[in-house]
């Protein structure tokens, strides 16, 4: 299935763009992001991040489906 | 309107959000501004950057202000959330309680900050003297 992820912060310059689409065979958000970590070598543990699915938070465990927006939240320092 | 989030590219007149709180039955009204410090960590500050993940902190911040109505007895509630690049001084959020009691209002705007701190989706890049810039690790030291 192919879907999009949008990066922000210090994933955004690891992977060197704000968005992709990608082809996807990865059966949970978690699963995904091991294999989209292991692209970028991100530093950071899945424990570490939050994962929204089109502008909804979600959970790792959740399925991924054709056209999402998925986006992978490091910590946040806002305020 | 009993609560309204705001995220701003530029510089914004909270005017307008103040306005809104200002409700017959309120007896008081608390805010919180945050600013741009010169220094973190030691090391001196030029400019902080704030990147938004826009659609997700809009709904996020308006739940924060939603839970704070439901936690506190207060009429109103109202922030702002600046994206972009700061200079010194200049004011990232900015945060309005208005409430019958003037305890509510304390409380819900320290709840905000709060709230807001740990899970708006927004993150802080700080640029040093020198052209260096490095994102913010962790809320806990920002």
């Amino acid at each position: 299935m192919r879907i999009t992820l949008e990066y922000f912060a210090q994933l955004r310059d690891l992977a060197g763009c704000t968005r992709e689409e990608r082809d996807i065979d990865a059966i949970s958000l978690g699963t995904l992001y091991e294999q989209v970590r292991r692209d970028y070598q991100f530093p950071l543990e899945r424990d570490q991040l939050r994962v929204a699915v089109n502008d909804a938070f979600a959970s790792w465990d959740e399925a991924p489906h054709e056209g999402d927006m998925v986006v992978f939240i490091p910590p946040v320092t806002g305020g | 309107m009993a609560v309204r989030f705001v995220i701003a590219a530029q510089e914004m007149d909270i005017t307008p959000l103040k306005q809104a709180l200002h409700l017959a039955e309120a007896g008081g009204y608390c805010s919180f501004e945050g600013w741009v410090r010169n220094h973190n960590h030691g090391r001196v500050v030029q400019a902080l950057e704030y990147q938004v993940y826009e659609a997700l902190a809009r709904k996020e911040g308006t739940a924060i202000l939603e839970d704070a109505m439901a936690r506190f007895e207060i009429s109103a509630a109202a922030a702002m959330h600046r994206s972009g690049m700061l200079d010194i001084g200049d004011m990232a959020v900015w945060i309005g309680v208005s409430a019958p009691h003037r305890e509510a209002a304390f409380q819900a705007c320290r709840f905000i900050i709060d709230a807001i701190k740990e899970r708006l989706p927004v993150w802080k890049k700080e640029h040093y003297i020198g052209g260096e810039a490095q994102w913010v690790a962790c809320h806990h030291h920002g």
